[in-house]
């Protein structure tokens, strides 16, 4: 353990600042990564429910015609 | 009877050549281009020669990189539009060999001016003499360079319609190392040392570009014709 | 083996394969992420003369090295793609652009960030800098022309000729950038190249290393499985699977409820 206290972590002996810095961008960054694929899941999944939705309607529209 | 390849490759620089000769502001434009960016800097950064001396090289070189990119749209689009590339693809001659024969043209009608360019746009930016001929022997051996890879940005980009800014973006970091190459040359040259070693490097890059590059420019029109 | 190989050109099989294996590949990724970067922030000494700045070291040399090597899968998925006219490398195409663009931006922003207490500046025209910074526009520039295209498949060959193209320079780009560095840079910046590491730091770099690996291949993965099921949207196995995906998540509401 290099760090005597919770306060010498966080000041990362006056760097703290650069490197929770890089550290913070760093990890947003690949967070938007995540949660932009999984986003896009889900969008395929709304399209596809959109898609199923309309087949039904139109299968019902035929057969209120015959 | 069919063409040999030779024919091939002639009739296509042939063609070229007239189609552009019947429009000879696409040929103008992109060197009127260079020479106003030439003349912007002067005004942008004041006139003393230590200055525009030492950046002479390097603006020269970077108008040309973007005269490049201005006039790569006439390289393909028009025969993409009447079908000529389409036709291209079907021919019997490789299609390597036909795409050679458009950058070549594509390179004496703008690499080969900008060449002969180059003197008035050194004596405007007050180059010293001593860097004269190590920048016209980068310009002539680096816009082959120029052509071939605006060539492929150009064949890539065709069917969008919008080359513009994707096109720039997709090629100025392909021209990076001749950038690099060539204002160092005249650097050297500049402060009298050897430029011949940078001017070789440049001219193996050209030809290895040469080699590879036709192919790249079949592969995409192929891509862009389907 | 072209017998063996049969089976994983087909979408479906590879979407279930990628399905089983990405748990496992995130499980890896999460725990090595944590192992590496705790040792590396709390355990790992200070060093002598960078203080505790050098400790963003376990996140940029991980990613600028995956970076490069990103491109490279980026370029091999284009050549097969190109050469076997597999639909298959084309999405792996997209699905790995996003990351290793990721993977450069993280490389130069960490890069800045410790440039600014060891240099005194954000940016310094630093060889290795600058050429990362080339990278990150070969890789925008791939996006860009793979997005330009309506028609997908046409963007991945397209995508895929510039990739190649790209790959092919890399070391020329390299080369001229170092070489430029050393014209017009008498003094070198040392911070990267610094004598052989101390172990108690280069273990956790290592394990940084291979987290940000699992890492990638988690995130590709991912995408990969977007992008076959986006491509065969119509296909009955993908409606298939979103029915009984939906279907389950309907039940566990009502049981829930």
């Amino acid at each position: 353990m290099q760090f005597d206290s919770w306060q010498a972590f966080i000041n990362m002996g006056g760097y703290g600042f650069y490197v929770w810095l890089a550290f913070g961008v760093s990890f947003l960054a690949l967070a938007l990564v995540v949660v932009q694929g999984l986003q896009a899941r889900r969008k395929l999944q709304q399209e596809f429910v959109k898609e199923q939705q309309r087949q039904q309607r139109l299968a019902r529209r035929k057969r209120e015609v015959t | 009877m069919q063409a040999s390849n030779w024919q091939a490759l002639k009739a296509v620089m042939q063609r070229d050549l007239m189609v552009v000769m019947r429009r000879r502001s696409d040929v103008l434009n992109p060197l009127l281009f260079v020479l106003m960016v030439v003349t912007l800097f002067p005004l942008a950064v004041g006139p003393g020669p230590d200055i525009l001396g030492r950046i002479a090289a390097g603006v020269i070189w970077v108008a040309a990189l973007l005269s490049a990119l201005l006039g790569s749209e006439r390289l393909f689009r028009e025969d993409y539009l009447d079908g000529t590339l389409e036709q291209m693809t079907l021919q019997p001659q490789p299609l390597p060999l036909l795409a050679f024969g458009k950058m070549a043209v594509h390179w004496l009608l703008s690499g080969l001016p900008l060449v002969i360019l180059a003197p008035l746009c050194a004596l405007l930016l007050k180059l010293p003499m001593a860097g004269w001929w190590a920048l016209v022997a980068t310009l002539l051996v680096g816009t082959p360079i120029l052509s071939a890879i605006t060539a492929i940005g150009a064949a890539l980009t065709v069917s969008l319609g919008r080359g513009g800014a994707l096109l720039s973006l997709l090629l100025l970091p392909l021209f990076i190392p001749l950038l690099i190459f060539a204002s160092g040359a005249v650097e050297a040259a500049l402060v009298g040392t050897e430029a011949w070693p940078q001017v070789l490097l440049l001219a193996g890059l050209s030809l290895l570009t040469l080699l590879l590059a036709p192919f790249a420019v079949a592969a995409s029109i192929r891509v862009s014709v389907n | 083996m072209w017998r063996w190989l049969h089976p994983y050109a087909k979408p479906e099989v590879v979407y279930h394969l990628l399905g089983r294996w990405l748990p496992w590949v995130t499980l890896g990724a999460v725990a090595t992420l944590s192992i590496g970067l705790i040792w590396g922030l709390v355990f790992a000494p200070a060093d002598y003369q960078q203080g505790d700045s050098y400790r963003i070291i376990f996140v940029h040399v991980p990613t600028a090295m995956l970076s490069m090597s990103l491109y490279l899968a980026l370029a091999i998925a284009a050549f097969i793609g190109r050469v076997w006219q597999l639909k298959m490398a084309d999405w792996a195409l997209a699905a790995i652009a996003p990351v290793g663009m990721v993977y450069t931006f993280i490389s130069l922003f960490t890069g800045a960030v410790w440039g600014k207490p060891m240099w005194g500046t954000w940016w310094e025209w630093d060889a290795r800098l600058t050429s990362q910074l080339i990278l990150l526009f070969l890789y925008i520039g791939v996006l860009a022309l793979y997005h330009a295209f309506s028609d997908n498949r046409t963007g991945a060959k397209a995508a895929g000729i510039l990739a190649m193209v790209g790959v092919i320079n890399i070391p020329i780009i390299r080369y001229s950038v170092e070489w430029w560095n050393s014209l017009h840079q008498g003094a070198t910046l040392t911070v990267f190249e610094r004598p052989p590491m101390a172990d108690s730091m280069l273990y956790p770099l290592l394990i940084c290393l291979l987290a940000f690996a699992l890492l990638a291949a988690a995130l590709v993965m991912q995408r990969m499985r977007n992008e076959i099921l986006r491509q065969e949207l119509r296909r009955p196995w993908v409606k298939a699977q979103f029915a009984a995906e939906l279907t389950e998540a309907n039940n566990g509401q009502k049981g829930q409820a």
